[in-house]
C-alpha cells in the first residue's frame, strides 16, 4: 500500500497547516492584519506575502533589526535562527509550555503563537534583554540566589512570566505567582524556588 | 597500596555522631570534619553556571548553530506492526534544498527497518533548512505491508497475540537503568522470570504468619518530558568528529558513535555544555545521533537533529508500566515471614520493564521470592526513568505495607520499625514524622462532609552507587588559577558547582575562584547521569586530584620556607607551617615562583574505604497530607514532608531543589500521568504536552524537606547523589494518604476523578 501521509491529524504543527493553506491558495499567504513593520500603507491594503520570505524591521531589546523572513515564520524562529538570540527557548511550538516567553511592549506573549510578520511596531522585549548596562534585573538575581533553575531549559520563560508579573505589581501573593506562571511548565520542579525567588525579588524592588 | 589509617566522622546529625577509623589509600587526604566546620562544602553557594541561566546565554544542543549546518528531520512510521516492501525517496531528493536522506538500517541489517511500533523512525533527511527538510519528509513514500498488532500488556501477553519479535532479544542496559538480564526464555511475548535473589523457603514463611495478603498493584506507561528533546549536532571533519549532544553520559555517545562509524574513539568528541532534562532517558547516541552522524558523514557538513515533540513522547523512551502481584505474610509481632513478588511490565519494544529490587532488599524477611517479567508490546522502547523499576517496585510495597499494618492492628510506621533494619531510613521516619506530626493521623474516613482529609507515608530505598570509572585532572597554574576538568557531565543537578566546592574546600579558596571544565570527553572519562551515582563516584576523585596537586605545591613551597612539606598547611589563600606559623607565605606568591608553568594531577574514584559495595539504605520517608473532594473524585495534595539521606550534602540547596523535584513528578506519577495508546491504531493519542497532563506550578504541593547530614565514612568526600531516591516514595505515600482519607483502597495509578468514584462506588 503507498502511503505518503506522515503526520497524523492531531499532529499536525501550525506551520504545517499554514503552509497547506498557503497553497491552496496559489502558492501564496496573503497577511491582512494590517501590522506589517517595514511596509507602506498602501502596500498593506494591497500586497500579497509569501510564500517567499520578506524584509520586517522589528524592535528587539532596544535595537532595530531588518529581518528577511517567510511569513511563516514565528516570532520564536526568527528570533532563534534569525537573531541568534537562543536564551528564548522552543519546547512544545503550541501555546502550551511558555518556554518560548517574550514580551511584546511589557506583555508576556508565547514567541512560537506569534508570527514574526505580527509583531509591528510593538517592541519585543527578550531573556537577552532584560539585564540593563550590566546589571541584571532583580527577579534573576532572586533565582541565582534561591536555585531556581535546575536545567535551566524552562528558565528563560519562567524569569519572564515573573519579571513582568513583579514590574506590574511590586507586591504580589503566592496566588498571584502561580498564576503569573501558570503556563510555564518546568519538568525538573523548581517551581517552589521559583515562587520563593518571585516572592523574595518582589520584596526588593 | 600503601595505605594509613585516619579517623573519619559517623553517624546522623540530630541524631550521633561518632569518630570510626578507616584504612585509606596513603595518596587521599584525611577526612573532612562535619559540614558545619567547613567554609565551602555543606554551603548552598550559587551555581557557577546560574548567571548563563538566567540571562538567556546559556547554549544548549538544540541552539548551536554551525557554519554550513543542515537540519535532519525524521520520518517516522505511521504502522504499529509492518513490513517495508519498498520505499520512494526520489521526490524528496530533487527538492531545491535537500543535502541527504539516511534510511535507518534494522538490527538484522536488512535495507528497511521492521516496524514495530507506531512513531518507529524510518529515515531523516538534511536539509538547509527545518522547513525544507519537513516537506522532504512528506514527499517519502513509504510501501508498507501491514501486520497485526498489539499495544495492550495484557493482551499481549495471550498466547493468540500477534508476536513483537520472532527471534530472541538481548539488549543492553542504559547507564543507571533497570537491570537487565541476560539469556531469559521468551514464550511468545513475555520474557522471564527474572528471579533476582531468592532466599528461604516461601511457603514455609507463609505458613509461619499469622496474617497473609495478596493483592494486585497497577502503575502506567510515563514519559519523560525533558523540556529539551533528544538530539545531537554532528560535525565530522578529515581529522575526528565533533558531536553536541543532548545527553546525560558523555562516555556513553562517544563510546557508540565509535563502534557504529568504526572510528577509534579518540577521533570521537562529544561535549555538553547545557543540556534540558534527561531524567534517564538521554543515555547513549539514540535513533537521533544515529541520523545525524549518518546524514554528516553523507552530505560532509554538520547536521542537526532534534527530535520532535511527538518523536520524544513517542519514541525516545519511558517509565515500563507494572502489574504486580504482591504476598505478604506477616506475625502479630510485625516480623515479616515471606514475600512473594509476581511482576509483569511493557517496555514496548525494549527490555528493562522490572519492577526493581525493593522488595528484595528494603526489609528483613527470611523468605523471599520474586518473578518479574517484561511482556514485548507494538510500542515504543522504555528507557531508565528516575529510579526504574524502585518507583514502580515501592508503589505495591509501600501500600502493602500500610495494609498489612492495618491487619494486625498496628501504627504504619511501628510496622516499618519492626521490619527496616537501615538506621538511616530509621532516623529518616523519626525525623520526617516529627516535621510532619504524624500523631494527627486519625482513623481512616473519620472526616464528615464531602471534603475528607487524608495522611499518609512511604519509604524508598536505593543503592549507594559509585563508579571507579570517575576521573579528574586538577591543574594549577601560575597566576593561581585552578581549573578542574572532567568529562562529566551537568544534567542540572549542579555537578559542575560541587566540584567547584570540594576543589575549593581542599585549597582553602572559594568556589568562584575554580574554573571547572566539564561535559567534554576531551577530558577525564567519567560516569553517565544515572543511578544516582555521578556525586558519589566524582567528588571524591576531585578532592584527592586536588590535594595531589597541593601535596606538589607544598614540597616547592617547603624549599622556599625550609621546612618539611608534611608540617605545610593552607587557609584563606595563605600556605604555612603548623609547627612554626611565621613560615608562611601567601599562596599567589608561592604559585607565581613556581619553576614549572602548571601543576597537574588526575585521580580517579577509589574503593569504598571500609571496602562493602552495596547498600541500600540511600534512604527517605516521604509523609502526604491530601484531600479528596468524594463529589468530583478530585484529590488535591496539601503537603509532603520528604526527610532524605544522600550522605554528606554537598550543596544543601542544589539537593534540596532535586528533592522538589522529585517529589513533583512523583506527585504527577501518582494523580495525572498516562501514556495512551489507542489500541485500534496502535498511535500515541495524548503526544502533545496540552494533551499528556503533568504537573505545572498551580498542581504542586507545598514541600517541607528535612535534609539530613549523614556521614558513612566511605570516601574521601562522603557525599552521595540524591536523584532517584527523591522519586521514589510520592505515589505510594500518596495514596496511601487516599486510603486513610476515604478508607477504600486504590491500588492503581493514576489516582484519577473517575477511579476515587468508582472506588466510592459513585459511577
Ligand atoms: S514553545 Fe511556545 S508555548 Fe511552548
Ligand atoms: S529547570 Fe529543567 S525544566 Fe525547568
Amino acid at each position: 500500500m503507498e502511503d505518503n501521509h506522515k503526520k497524523n491529524k492531531s499532529g499536525i504543527s501550525r506551520r504545517a497547516f499554514i503552509r497547506g493553506a498557503g497553497l491552496t491558495t496559489a502558492g501564496t499567504l496573503a497577511i491582512q492584519t494590517g501590522v506589517m513593520a517595514g511596509t507602506s500603507e498602501a502596500d498593506k491594503a494591497t500586497k500579497e506575502l509569501g510564500p517567499n520570505a520578506v524584509n520586517i524591521s522589528m524592535n528587539v531589546n532596544g535595537r532595530v533589526y531588518k529581518l528577511n523572513v517567510e511569513p511563516r515564520a514565528t516570532l520564536a524562529k526568527a528570533l532563534r535562527e534569525e537573531l541568534q538570540l537562543t536564551g528564548t527557548k522552543v519546547v512544545c511550538d503550541r501555546g502550551s509550555c511558555s518556554a518560548c516567553t517574550v514580551w511584546l511592549d511589557n506583555t508576556p506573549v508565547n514567541a512560537c503563537m506569534t508570527f514574526a510578520m505580527d509583531v509591528g511596531e510593538k517592541k519585543v522585549t527578550t531573556i537577552e534583554g532584560l539585564a540593563k548596562n550590566g546589571e541584571l534585573h532583580p527577579i534573576q538575581e532572586a533565582f541565582i540566589e534561591h536555585d531556581a533553575s535546575q536545567c535551566g531549559f524552562c528558565t528563560p520563560g519562567m524569569i519572564m512570566s515573573t519579571a513582568s508579573l513583579i514590574n506590574q505589581n511590586p507586591n504580589p501573593s503566592i496566588d498571584d505567582v502561580k498564576h503569573a506562571t501558570r503556563g510555564n511548565y518546568c519538568r525538573c520542579g523548581t517551581y517552589p524556588h521559583v515562587f520563593q525567588a518571585t516572592l523574595a525579588a518582589a520584596k526588593k524592588i | 597500596m600503601e595505605t594509613k589509617k585516619i579517623k573519619m566522622p559517623f553517624g546522623i546529625k540530630g541524631e550521633r555522631i561518632e569518630e570510626v577509623e578507616r584504612e585509606v589509600p596513603l595518596s587521599e587526604p584525611d577526612a573532612w570534619p562535619v559540614n558545619e566546620s567547613l567554609k565551602q562544602v555543606g554551603k548552598s553557594v550559587k551555581r557557577l553556571d546560574a548567571v548563563a541561566k538566567v540571562t538567556g546565554s546559556a547554549k544548549y544542543t538544540s541552539d548551536i548553530q554551525l557554519p554550513g549546518m543542515l537540519i535532519g528531520k525524521m520520518l517516522n512510521s505511521d504502522r504499529p506492526s509492518a513490513t517495508i516492501l519498498s520505499m520512494d525517496t526520489s521526490a524528496a531528493e530533487s527538492l531545491a534544498g535537500v543535502y541527504g536522506i539516511h534510511i535507518m538500517k534494522n538490527e538484522e541489517k536488512g535495507e528497511f527497518p521492521i516496524i514495530r511500533y507506531a512513531g518507529q523512525p524510518i529515515a531523516a533527511v538534511a536539509a538547509l533548512t527545518e522547513d525544507i527538510a519537513e516537506e522532504a519528509v512528506d514527499l517519502i513514500k513509504v510501501n508498507y505491508q501491514e501486520k497485526p498488532f498489539v499495544v495492550d500488556m495484557e493482551l499481549a501477553m495471550k498466547p493468540e497475540a500477534p508476536i513483537v519479535y520472532d527471534a530472541p532479544v538481548e539488549q543492553k542496559a542504559s547507564e543507571g537503568g533497570e537491570e537487565i538480564e541476560e539469556g531469559l526464555k521468551v514464550i511468545g511475548n513475555v520474557r522471564g522470570p527474572n528471579v533476582g535473589q531468592p532466599r528461604g523457603e516461601i511457603e514455609k514463611g507463609f505458613e509461619a504468619a499469622d496474617v497473609v495478603l495478596e493483592h494486585t498493584y497497577k502503575t502506567q506507561v510515563q514519559t519523560h518530558n525533558s523540556l529539551e528533546s533528544h538530539g545531537m549536532v554532528v560535525d565530522w571533519r578529515f581529522d575526528g568528529v565533533t558531536i553536541y549532544a543532548s545527553t546525560q553520559g558523555t562516555q556513553g555517545v562517544r563510546d557508540e558513535f565509535a563502534e557504529l562509524f568504526d572510528l577509534p574513539k579518540s577521533k570521537v568528541r562529544v561535549i555538553v555544555e547545557f543540556m534540558g532534562g534527561g531524567f534517564g532517558a538521554k543515555h547513549g547516541l539514540g535513533t537521533h545521533g544515529q541520523a545525524a552522524g549518518y546524514l554528516a558523514k553523507k552530505t560532509g557538513r554538520p547536521v542537526k537533529v532534534m527530535a520532535s515533540r511527538k518523536e520524544e513522547q513517542t519514541s525516545q523512551g519511558n517509565r515500563p508500566n507494572s502489574i504486580q502481584r504482591l504476598k505478604i505474610g506477616v506475625k502479630k509481632n510485625g516480623d515479616l515471614t515471606a514475600i512473594e513478588q509476581e511482576a509483569y511490565g511493557t517496555a514496548g519494544v525494549g527490555l528493562g520493564a522490572g519492577v526493581g529490587g525493593v522488595a528484595q532488599s528494603l526489609y528483613s524477611c527470611p523468605n523471599f521470592q520474586t518473578r518479574q517479567y517484561d511482556v514485548f508490546t507494538h510500542a515504543g522502547p522504555g528507557a531508565a526513568w528516575r529510579a526504574p523499576g524502585a518507583v514502580q517496585g515501592i508503589f505495591g510495597l509501600e501500600q502493602m505495607m500500610d495494609e498489612l499494618a492495618e491487619s494486625i492492628d498496628m501504627d504504619p510506621l511501628k510496622l516499618r520499625d519492626k521490619a527496616d533494619p537501615s538506621r538511616v531510613r530509621k532516623a529518616a521516619r523519626k525525623m520526617g514524622a516529627e516535621r510532619f506530626d504524624w500523631s494527627r493521623r486519625k482513623p481512616k474516613a473519620s472526616d464528615n462532609g464531602p471534603i475528607k482529609r487524608g495522611i499518609g507515608m512511604a519509604q524508598s530505598s536505593w543503592w549507594r552507587v559509585y563508579n571507579y570509572n570517575a576521573t579528574v585532572e586538577v591543574k594549577l597554574l601560575r597566576d593561581g588559577a585552578l581549573e578542574v576538568r572532567s568529562g562529566v557531565q551537568d544534567i542540572g543537578t549542579g555537578t559542575k558547582t560541587i566540584l567547584a566546592q570540594v576543589v575549593a574546600e581542599e585549597f582553602g579558596l572559594n568556589t568562584e575562584d575554580i574554573n571547572v571544565r566539564i561535559g567534554d570527553t576531551l577530558f577525564p572519562d567519567a560516569p553517565g547521569s544515572g543511578g544516582s551515582q555521578v556525586t558519589a563516584s566524582i567528588t571524591p576523585a576531585a578532592r584527592n586530584a586536588a590535594f595531589q596537586v597541593k601535596l606538589k605545591l607544598f614540597e616547592k613551597v617547603a624549599d622556599m620556607l625550609e621546612v618539611k612539606a608534611s608540617t605545610l598547611t593552607m587557609e584563606d589563600g595563605k600556605i604555612y607551617s603548623t609547627e612554626d606559623t611565621a613560615k608562611s607565605m601567601s599562596f599567589l606568591d608561592a604559585v607565581a615562583k613556581l619553576p614549572v608553568s602548571q601543576i597537574v594531577a588526575t585521580e580517579s574514584r577509589s574503593a569504598e574505604y571500609d571496602g562493602d559495595y552495596l547498600h541500600w539504605d540511600l534512604g527517605s520517608a516521604q509523609f502526604a497530607e491530601l484531600s479528596v473532594d468524594t463529589e468530583t473524585g478530585f484529590i488535591k495534595v496539601d503537603k509532603i514532608v520528604a526527610a532524605h539521606s544522600c550522605g554528606r550534602p554537598i550543596n544543601p540547596l542544589q539537593v534540596e531543589s532535586q528533592i522538589n523535584g522529585g517529589i513533583i513528578q512523583g506527585t504527577s506519577y501518582a494523580l495525572y500521568e498516562d501514556r495512551i495508546l489507542d489500541r485500534n491504531t496502535g498511535h500515541m493519542v495524548n503526544h502533545s504536552l496540552d494533551t499528556y497532563k503533568t504537573t505545572y506550578g498551580v498542581d504542586i504541593p507545598d514541600i517541607d524537606i528535612v535534609l539530613m547530614e549523614g556521614y558513612n565514612a566511605k570516601s574521601s568526600t562522603d557525599a552521595y547523589g540524591i536523584g532517584e531516591p527523591a522519586n521514589i516514595a510520592t505515589a505510594a505515600a500518596i495514596a496511601n494518604a487516599v486510603y486513610n482519607a476515604i478508607g477504600v483502597r486504590i491500588r492503581e495509578i493514576p489516582i484519577t476523578p473517575d477511579k476515587v468514584l468508582k472506588a466510592l462506588n459513585k459511577v
